[in-house]
């Protein structure tokens, strides 16, 4: 199989499947947990928290102050690799396109070599978490194979696509096709590895804060 | 027809001058992107060198590539490569017809075995016996195994030898393949593009013709000296490319501006070809230079790679469908899940037996 034949099935057949899967193990997981069901919460509500589920799915993104003095490094970390993730994600050129031929919705692109620096920040930064939860040995003890799985399914399409960019390693047409194919493992799995937090997340937080805030806990 | 003439005497023949062989021979050296310094090593080469009898085969095709040959050789350069080697058959270009052309060509393969270079244009069918071509009545497919036999090696001109091209397309209908997808045992030199860029051509036959050798090859089998870079690398537009500048329809300021153009489609940087430094009409230009991008036609499958106006980022296939059908999926065993946890649930609660403190007074053992 050629680089190109390679290149195409991923645009083409590659992308259906990864998608396919996608979806309906997303759809299967939401039902699965909103099926689950909760018990009635009988106590009277306190008053004036009925916005606090909504209100800790914004909030729990800050950073919590005691929680940031321990555990510095996992919050730099964590938020350099998100926000690297979601501006390369969002505001390469190529991608913005993919974004507009797919959904209908484009947005001005930022300049490559912004976008690149941060792609380099993100990738420094999952490398460093990788070390970090390697050597730190209560961070170790709590990992399972889920966690390095996703590490993994993430790192992927980062440094794929940062060295087609960069024409490194590998002959550009391969590496292209290499990282549209990592992004679309990454979407087969996503459903069922601990990546399911991109969604999972909103669910728990609210669910979290609105069981908080009927209790009259201060968020 | 090739004679015993070596090139220089040959030339010396048609009154060129010593001055306008090396004048030629520079030449040469900057068609097959070789330094300056190598021109008397070139020189010295081609004074010996014997004109190497060509067959010309044109299969499935177009003649797309001819013409692109036949463009670059009014000027002196092309128009000696013509004079330097004995083309003895090439069904276009040839005077001889029917039978007459049909001889040359067995001749030249008679007295020349073991040393032509075949030159091939167009795919080969091979669908029903190879029916969908044939030449004098001999389809492209038996032609192709006799005349490879005794070539020295094979020169695959324009995407469809190469890679099988247009008539390879979905569903490719005459089960169109590449040369190198029958000939194994033949040193093939693949010159991909839809047509190439002329002196692409005569830069390969140059190399051939001076040094007896074929040139370095990618894993394409094209030559690295005129294939080793993409478009893309060598475009002039790249800076706008870098600042995420891109003109977003053919007539709008950006494209007025002379912005990148891969949101209209240029598939620049996956293809491989000299386009952006050799350019064409003479060095005159190159279709991104002409406002519109590149469609990768140098590279295997660029007729099914979605539309020529689609970003290189974008499915080739749409998605809507699948995603669609995948939802409806979702849904239904999500639904479905949900009903047998509800069902769980109620049956744990029939199921479930209140105790009573006697219950749990009762000797263990007893209970149930
Ligand atoms: S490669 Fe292109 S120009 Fe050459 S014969 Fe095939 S279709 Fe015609
Ligand atoms: S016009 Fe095409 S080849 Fe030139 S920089 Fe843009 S994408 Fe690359």
């Amino acid at each position: 199989m050629s680089d190109m034949a390679l290149l195409l099935w991923a645009r083409g057949p590659g992308l259906q499947i990864a998608l396919t899967v996608f979806i309906i193990g997303m759809l299967l997981k939401l039902f699965e947990i909103f099926s689950l069901g909760r018990k009635k919460d009988l106590s009277t509500p306190r008053p004036g928290k009925a916005w606090s589920g909504w209100k800790t799915i914004f909030s729990r993104s800050l950073p919590d102050r005691t929680l940031l003095k321990r555990t510095f490094p996992t919050y730099l970390m964590g938020y350099t690799f998100h926000i690297g993730f979601f501006i390369a994600l969002l505001f390469f050129a190529p991608h913005i396109e993919l974004f507009r031929k797919t959904v209908g919705l484009g947005w001005p692109a930022l300049p490559t070599t912004l976008v690149d620096g941060v792609t380099l920040l993100s990738i420094v930064a999952l490398l460093l978490m990788l070390g970090y939860r390697l050597y730190h040995p209560v961070k170790r003890f709590l990992s399972t194979f889920d966690d390095y799985a996703s590490w993994a399914l993430t790192m992927a399409p980062l440094l794929s696509g940062y060295l087609a960019v960069h024409h490194l390693l590998l002959p550009y047409t391969l590496m292209l096709a290499i990282h549209i194919l990592s992004v679309e493992l990454l979407l087969v799995f996503m459903p069922f590895t601990k990546l399911f937090h991109t969604v999972s997340l909103f669910i728990s937080r609210w669910y979290n804060g609105d069981a908080l805030g009927h209790k009259g806990a201060r968020l | 027809m090739a004679d015993e003439h070596s090139l220089g005497e040959l030339l010396r023949e048609q009154g060129i001058s010593r001055r306008g062989f090396l004048k030629f021979c520079g030449a040469m050296a900057s068609l097959m992107a070789l330094p300056s310094s190598m021109v008397p090593a070139i020189a010295a080469a081609l004074e010996k060198a014997q004109r190497p009898s060509v067959i010309w085969l044109s299969f499935q095709e177009c003649t797309g590539c001819t013409e692109s040959l036949t463009r670059s050789h009014s000027p002196t350069l092309e128009s000696l490569i013509l004079n330097a080697i004995s083309l003895d058959y090439h069904h276009t270009l040839q005077a001889a017809s029917g039978e007459a052309a049909e001889a040359a060509r067995e001749a030249a393969m008679k007295q020349f075995f073991g040393k032509y270079l075949l030159v091939v244009d167009g795919s080969i069918p091979t669908k029903d016996g190879g029916v969908y071509s044939t030449i004098a009545g001999i389809s492209n497919l038996d032609m192709l195994h006799e005349a490879a036999k005794g070539a020295a090696a094979i020169v695959a001109v324009g995407t469809c030898a190469a890679f099988g091209g247009l008539p390879h397309a979905s569903p490719n209908p005459t089960g169109a393949v590449a040369v190198s997808d029958i000939i194994k045992d033949k040193p093939i030199i693949n010159v991909s593009g839809c047509p190439p860029i002329p002196v692409v051509i005569t830069g390969v036959l140059a190399h051939y013709l001076t040094f007896g050798t074929i040139p370095e090859l990618d894993d394409l089998g094209r030559p690295k000296s005129f294939y080793g870079e993409s478009i893309h690398d060598r475009c002039y537009r790249r800076p706008f490319y870098d600042q995420g500048k891109f003109a977003k329809t053919f007539d709008d300021e950006g494209a007025r501006n002379g912005w990148c153009l891969f949101e209209l489609g240029c598939k620049g940087p996956t293809t491989f070809n000299a386009c952006a430094t050799t350019k064409w009409n003479q060095g005159t230009s190159f279709p991104i230079e002409s406002g519109h991008g590149c469609l990768g036609c140098s590279e295997p499958d660029f007729w099914d790679a979605g539309s020529f106006y689609q970003a290189l980022s974008t499915p080739i296939t749409p998605v809507g469908r699948a995603a669609a059908v995948a939802a409806a999926a979702g849904i239904v065993g999500g639904a479905a899940i949900a009903m047998h946890n509800r069902h769980t649930k109620a049956a744990a609660k029939t199921a479930h037996q209140t105790v009573t403190i006697d219950d749990l007074e009762k000797p263990s053992g007893e209970a149930k």
